[in-house]
């Protein structure tokens, strides 16, 4: 097999780890402390947030009439509406731009 | 194994499969750029199944950095999954101890956001429901790959189509739901403010580790453990 086989299969075997990795540390404690739990339960937000942030930040007028698009309608009328919508709203404005 | 379930989880994949799409037959067309085989980029998207990490293997790839280096990047990419791990494990209580080895292979970032708005809402989550939305994922990543590094070059304008924000605009819609968490707040403008500082200074992938550690560090700082649970030795007044 070639050198990149082998580096994919590292690269499979060191993700499978990471996603498995966390709950079997934790498994070890019988307790949950209610800071590393506090943690744990902003996972979801800070993760997300790090994935959406930067991508604002960069962004113009297209790109944030997307976001309000997609908080507007998806709040209201449920997560795909939203995300369709704020889609469609960037494609629209850029090419008006 | 219940149908329905794995109905209502596949039902779920429409969002992620048309924003991951551009994604996944990106990282085709860019490892065959850097000199993969279709095969290889096959291989890396079934058995890495991480799309940043796969991006950041493939530049690397090009540049003919050592392999533990090339390795050892994609783990620290992929280390956030350690915290979904140990946020979400325990839920992975699907009776045999295989589905939930075989449910960590699949957790990626929307199967970790879905599932966890599952356990959110009180509803229990079940082994049918997370095949029914990992599996089609499992499938389309690879089959995108393989499209993407056979035929990369056809799509002319992906900015036209937004492809290059619409994952940001899924993972906010996700983002929002859960805005009634405790501290939301808190944790959304610090991991905001982190994970922004790190994009423009040591830059993208890292700043997603940096931002969703910060927004943790300030959960666990404010967080009022207690009274009942507070025992001694939390050394928190």
């Amino acid at each position: 097999m070639s050198d990149n086989v082998w580096i994919i299969l590292a690269a499979a075997v060191v993700t499978y780890l990471t996603r498995a990795g966390g709950f079997w540390v934790l498994s070890r404690f019988e307790r949950i402390h209610p800071r590393v739990e506090a943690g744990l339960n902003a996972v979801p937000a800070a993760v997300l947030t790090t994935l959406v942030a930067p991508q604002m930040a960069a962004g113009g007028i297209p790109e944030w009439a997307a976001f309000a698009a997609a908080a507007t309608i998806g709040t209201r009328f449920g997560m795909v509406a939203g995300f369709m919508t704020g889609w469609a709203v960037v494609i629209a404005l850029r090419a008006m731009v | 194994m219940s149908s329905s379930q794995f109905l209502a989880g596949s039902r779920r994949c429409l969002p992620v499969l048309v924003s991951a799409a551009p994604f996944g037959a990106l990282f085709g067309a860019v490892a065959v750029d850097n000199g993969f085989t279709v095969g290889e980029a096959v291989l890396m998207s079934a058995t890495v199944f991480a799309g940043a990490s796969q991006m950041v293997g493939i530049e690397l790839f090009g540049q003919n950095v050592a392999p533990w280096l090339i390795v050892l990047s994609i783990f620290a990419v992929n280390f956030r999954h350690v915290l979904y791990s140990a946020a979400i494990g325990k839920h992975f209580a699907f009776g045999a101890e295989w589905k939930r080895l075989v449910a960590f292979f699949l957790m990626t970032d929307p199967q970790f956001a879905e599932s966890e708005a599952i356990v959110r809402r009180g509803e229990k989550l079940s082994f049918a429901w997370y095949l029914g939305l990992g599996l089609p994922l499992l499938v389309a990543w690879p089959v995108l790959a393989w499209l993407g590094a056979t035929f990369g070059k056809l799509i002319e304008n992906p900015h036209a189509l937004g492809l290059d924000i619409v994952l940001a605009v899924y993972f906010f819609g996700m983002l929002l739901a859960t805005r009634n968490r405790p501290l939301w707040l808190p944790v959304v403008a610090v991991s905001a403010i982190a994970s922004i500082a790190a994009w423009f200074t040591i830059g993208s992938p890292w700043h997603v580790s940096a931002g969703a550690f910060a927004g943790v560090a300030v959960a666990a700082m404010l967080v009022k453990p207690e009274p009942a649970q507070a025992g001694p030795g939390l050394g928190n007044p």
